[in-house]
């Protein structure tokens, strides 16, 4: 296996050939956030948190999905980074109507996580309070639109786990949504097999299962790289 | 130092009054001055150092109170998620469309077209305080110094925001302990 070395916030790392630059980040023993990054799912660079500097190169690129290249010298976490990552996270709580008071995933919830990592005390931002509906036609599962901060999560574990392929991204900008089928009620779309990935890997409270009350979602976003690992390595590690 | 009740539940009061024995210490080193929980004043005094400020902006008591403690007080600290982000009482700017603001909305929704034949909009001038018409978070109103995340903070957070300040000293809000909202 040919391996490439890099220096990762002036450590030297090797990492094997086409591995990402996020995964050359934690080979390094560092971090950055994530958020719609999970292992076991091919990478979209979606959010824009694990933004990197690369020597050399004029443009910003998304950790999770760049390939790490020899001899590159990389930064995660200089005084710019940081300031983009907090005005990241701001505009997806002004973007969408987050209101953790009542929220399934309150206490749970990766979005409120990385509200944290970055330090984020209040947004700079006024709320934009936008019309988003609730999907409650499926009879065990919700997807709430006001909380949903398009990562595609649901999206890629449905088509690349599951195989049902139920969820897709329909229209652009403010009024980009997560549909169900053929932008169906969800409980009307025959493909889902009602298995919960989806509601497993969401990271905020968007999609959850009808029982769950205010902060009673326990997700298990780890399943879909258990998964992965069990179909690709024949190695099954819950 | 002081603490005011706006557009809120009065929860992060009641995480105040959970400060428990730390009250004692905290009235040995500070005079509350003003506080729904702790004073009888009805006037915002002047030169007040600290003021915890629990609620969003909704009505024009709430917008007149904010910017009197902004001038008499030295630092004001947004105190909860709906001082922070408007939060639940934030939730009326969802009912407000082109030509119709989100006061209008829930006064006509709850006065008129719930009600039977008698029902009538409250007007009461200098008595009911009008709506705004959008929830406005502290900061969008006036400057702000420090937040205090939390629905409702507790009461841990809270002492270890005031904590420092009695002694003089700027507290460090970050890290999960301090910052966490909800």
């Amino acid at each position: 296996m040919s391996v490439v070395t890099l220096q990762v916030d002036g450590r030297d790392v090797a990492v094997p050939a086409r591995a990402t630059l996020l995964q050359a980040i934690r080979a390094a023993g560092l971090s950055v956030p994530t958020l719609c990054h999970l292992d076991g799912l091919d990478p979209v660079g979606a959010c824009r948190l694990c933004l990197v500097e690369v020597e050399g190169s004029q443009r910003l690129l998304p950790a999770c999905a760049t390939e790490a290249i020899e001899g590159q010298r990389i930064r995660t976490d200089s005084s710019q980074l940081q300031n983009f990552r907090r005005m990241a996270v701001e505009l997806f709580f002004a973007e969408g109507n987050h209101v953790c008071a009542f929220c399934v995933a309150n206490g749970n919830c990766e979005l409120q996580d990385v509200a944290v990592a970055v330090g984020m005390d209040h947004s700079r931002f006024p709320y934009q309070y936008p019309q988003r509906s609730v999907d409650a036609s499926h009879p065990r599962f919700s997807l709430d639109h006001n909380r949903c901060i398009l990562c595609t999560r649901c999206v890629r574990v449905c088509d690349q786990i599951e195989g049902a392929h139920v969820w897709d991204v329909a229209e652009r900008g403010s009024h980009c949504r997560i549909v169900a089928g053929l932008d169906q009620p969800w409980g009307e779309v025959d493909a889902c097999t009602s298995c919960g990935k989806c509601i497993d890997v969401c990271p905020t409270g968007a999609l959850f299962t009808k029982e769950d009350a205010t902060a009673e979602k326990h997700p298990h976003p780890e399943r879909a790289g258990q998964l992965r690992r069990a179909r690709e390595q024949h190695q099954w590690t819950p | 130092m002081a603490t005011v009740w706006l557009a809120g539940c009065s929860g992060c009061h009641m995480s105040f009054l959970d400060l428990d024995e730390f009250l004692f210490e905290l009235a040995d080193l500070a005079e509350i001055v003003y506080s729904p929980v702790a004073s009888d004043t009805k006037i915002y005094p002047d030169q007040v150092d600290v003021c915890l400020v629990e609620g969003a902006v909704a009505n024009v008591d709430n917008l007149e109170l904010a910017l009197t403690l902004r001038q008499r007080t030295a630092l004001v600290i947004s105190f909860g998620d709906c001082a922070i982000s408007a939060n639940v009482p934030g939730l009326r700017n969802l009912f407000s469309a082109p030509g119709r603001d989100s006061a209008q909305t829930v006064l006509e929704r709850g006065y008129l077209e719930l009600a039977d034949a008698t029902g009538q909009l409250p007007h009461a001038p200098g008595i009911v305080p009008e709506l705004l018409p959008r929830v406005l978070p502290l900061h969008e109103v006036i400057p702000v110094d420090l937040y205090l995340p939390g629905c409702p903070p507790s009461a841990e957070r809270i002492r270890a925001a005031i904590e420092p300040l009695l002694h003089g000293e700027k507290p460090c809000l970050s890290g999960e302990a301090m910052l966490r909202f909800g």
